[in-house]
């Protein structure tokens, strides 16, 4: 009996590819502006999202979509207020995010608190017919705004000054890239779980950069690692029969050791022919 | 054809937390001139410069850039500038081409694929730099004085009008030195305004038309503001303000040769 015989499977496998391509090209710029743990407290901000969508009875994917929103929002405007102080004030944001989140699934009738699991840590089951829909529009609509303003964003993480002289709106570019990883949390928050979906954003980035040598390689090497990681990891995770979001991403942890061992004698060889 | 007043900045103040860094600078810059902005670290010279690009709010006085206030400047392909290095190239690969190429990034440009004419002009660009073989390397693989000329290459792809570098002589070995010289020459001469932001006019003392020193012991930021050289009185401090601790000696050099 196959794989894809269960329908659950088989929205499972489409909402575990989008992630997989999404969540690197966001990183990619992540990284590249050392904002990685940008997404994990992105992450924690949607656990609100998620535990108020309990609570009100409201359907997940849009509340913490909201939420994450907001919290991007928030985000960078703490970051542009507080130059110095910006990473405490982010860590503020950061807890209340996950206890708000506990607190308002606690409150909520049922069982509500039990099923957070699942949102925590990524659930095989729980991607919905109609959470297809939802998660294909979010992912066409961060396709094309990379498509229009992914050159913008480039230029901004390369030297935000330098961007600026060029007539680049700097803030605006950099709260887009902030909506945006919000968008990939949530869209990655049913299979991969909003503790470990920053680790798809970041992990496959840190692993294609062993052995590339332009940003286009890159984002082009790690989106196809995050496939891999999160298309193979599901797999896994159903055999296994653990949740999906820790065997994803302890796969992708495994492409990067992967690479990055198969980058010392590359390295060496390249700096032995210059 | 009469010469265009390139840089005009008037009166301007910058204070941060109640410290004056910029006071009352008056400085006005035409096409054509090679000004070399001097003067010790914390004298302003970087926040001036950050001022004259927009990217440093002032809180009193004003800037104009090519006749146009700041507030209402938009032809910002005619000004580039040359940093000391590019943040992020360091935390993800970026092959000399993408770095050459990002200065040609414009919100203009967003709604259709990156120019023939950009890629054109970036090529030309990293060749007069003498770089054109290394385009697919990272950028970081390269030694510093390579890296600068990327940077330089990165600047001139949009031929600016104004053209700003940071430093460009820090740490450059002999040779790379002779290139840029050679370089800015050609730029000088073709009629690009340049300023070069510097401690020291080593290297560049014969392409200097100008030289203006910043200071902020006193109520007006600019010391000197004539022809190189600069006169010995400006290298040494002599109003040392009866508040300030002492500081190193300010290091305004000249050119020995």
């Amino acid at each position: 009996m196959s794989i894809l015989d269960y329908d659950f499977m088989q929205r499972a496998l489409v909402a575990a590819a989008l992630v997989g391509l999404l969540a690197p090209l966001i990183g990619v710029f992540l990284v590249q502006r050392r904002l990685a743990l940008l997404g994990d407290g992105m992450g924690h901000v949607a656990l609100t999202g998620v535990g108020l969508a309990f609570l009100l009875g409201t359907a997940p994917i849009p509340t913490a979509m909201v939420t994450a929103a907001l919290g991007a929002f928030l985000i960078e405007f703490i970051r542009y207020r507080s130059r110095t102080a910006g990473d405490v004030a982010l860590a503020l944001l950061f807890y209340g995010g996950i206890a708000g989140g506990v607190l308002f699934a606690s409150l909520a009738p049922g069982k509500a608190s039990s099923s957070l699991n699942a949102y925590l840590f990524g659930s095989l089951s729980t991607v919905a017919s109609g959470d297809i829909v939802a998660l294909l529009s979010l992912c066409l609509v961060v396709v094309i705004l990379m498509a229009i303003f992914g050159r913008e964003m480039f230029a901004m993480s390369l030297d935000a000054d330098l961007a600026a002289v060029q007539g680049i709106r700097v803030r605006m570019m950099s709260t887009l890239l902030a909506v945006l990883a919000a968008v990939v949390v949530v869209v990655g928050m049913r299979v991969v779980g909003l503790l470990l979906v920053s680790a798809i954003m970041i992990v496959p980035v840190a692993a294609a950069q062993q052995v590339t040598r332009s940003f286009r390689a890159t984002a082009a090497v790690a989106v196809l690692l995050g496939l891999i990681a999160s298309v193979s990891g599901l797999v896994t995770s159903f055999v296994v029969e653990v949740p999906p979001g820790p065997t994803i991403v302890l796969e992708a942890l495994a492409l990067f050791a992967i690479l990055a061992l198969v980058a010392v004698p590359l390295r060496r060889r390249r700096r032995e022919t210059h | 054809m009469s010469a265009e007043t390139v840089v005009s900045v008037a009166r301007a103040c910058v204070e941060f937390d109640g410290e004056h860094v910029l006071e009352n600078v008056d400085l006005s810059i035409e096409e054509g001139e090679f000004i070399a902005l001097l003067g010790p670290n914390g004298s302003g010279k970087t926040t001036l410069i950050r001022a004259i690009l927009g990217l440093q709010p002032l809180d009193h006085g004003k800037i104009s850039l090519f006749g146009t206030p700041l507030g209402r400047f938009r032809d910002w392909h005619r000004v580039a500038i040359v940093p000391q290095r590019l943040p992020g190239a360091t935390s993800i690969p970026v092959s000399v081409w993408e770095a050459v190429l990002s200065g040609g990034i414009t919100p203009r440009g967003r709604w259709r694929p990156f120019p023939r004419s950009s890629r054109a002009a970036a090529q030309r660009a990293l060749e007069s730099v003498g770089l054109w073989s290394r385009r697919h390397d990272r950028l970081d693989t390269l030694s510093g004085g390579q890296q600068r000329r990327v940077l330089i290459a990165r600047a001139l792809s949009t031929s600016p009008d104004l053209l700003v570098m940071d430093e460009p002589t820090a740490g450059l070995d002999t040779a790379n030195l002779q290139a840029l010289t050679a370089l800015l020459a050609h730029l000088h001469n073709a009629g690009t305004t340049i300023i070069v932001v510097t401690h020291e006019l080593t290297g560049i003392s014969d392409l200097v038309t100008r030289a203006v020193v910043l200071r902020n012991d006193h109520h007006e930021s600019v010391k000197y503001d004539g022809p190189p050289p600069v006169p010995a009185d400006f290298n040494n401090d002599v109003h040392p303000h009866h508040d300030d601790p002492p500081e190193a000696p300010p290091t305004v050099e000249l050119d020995p040769s």
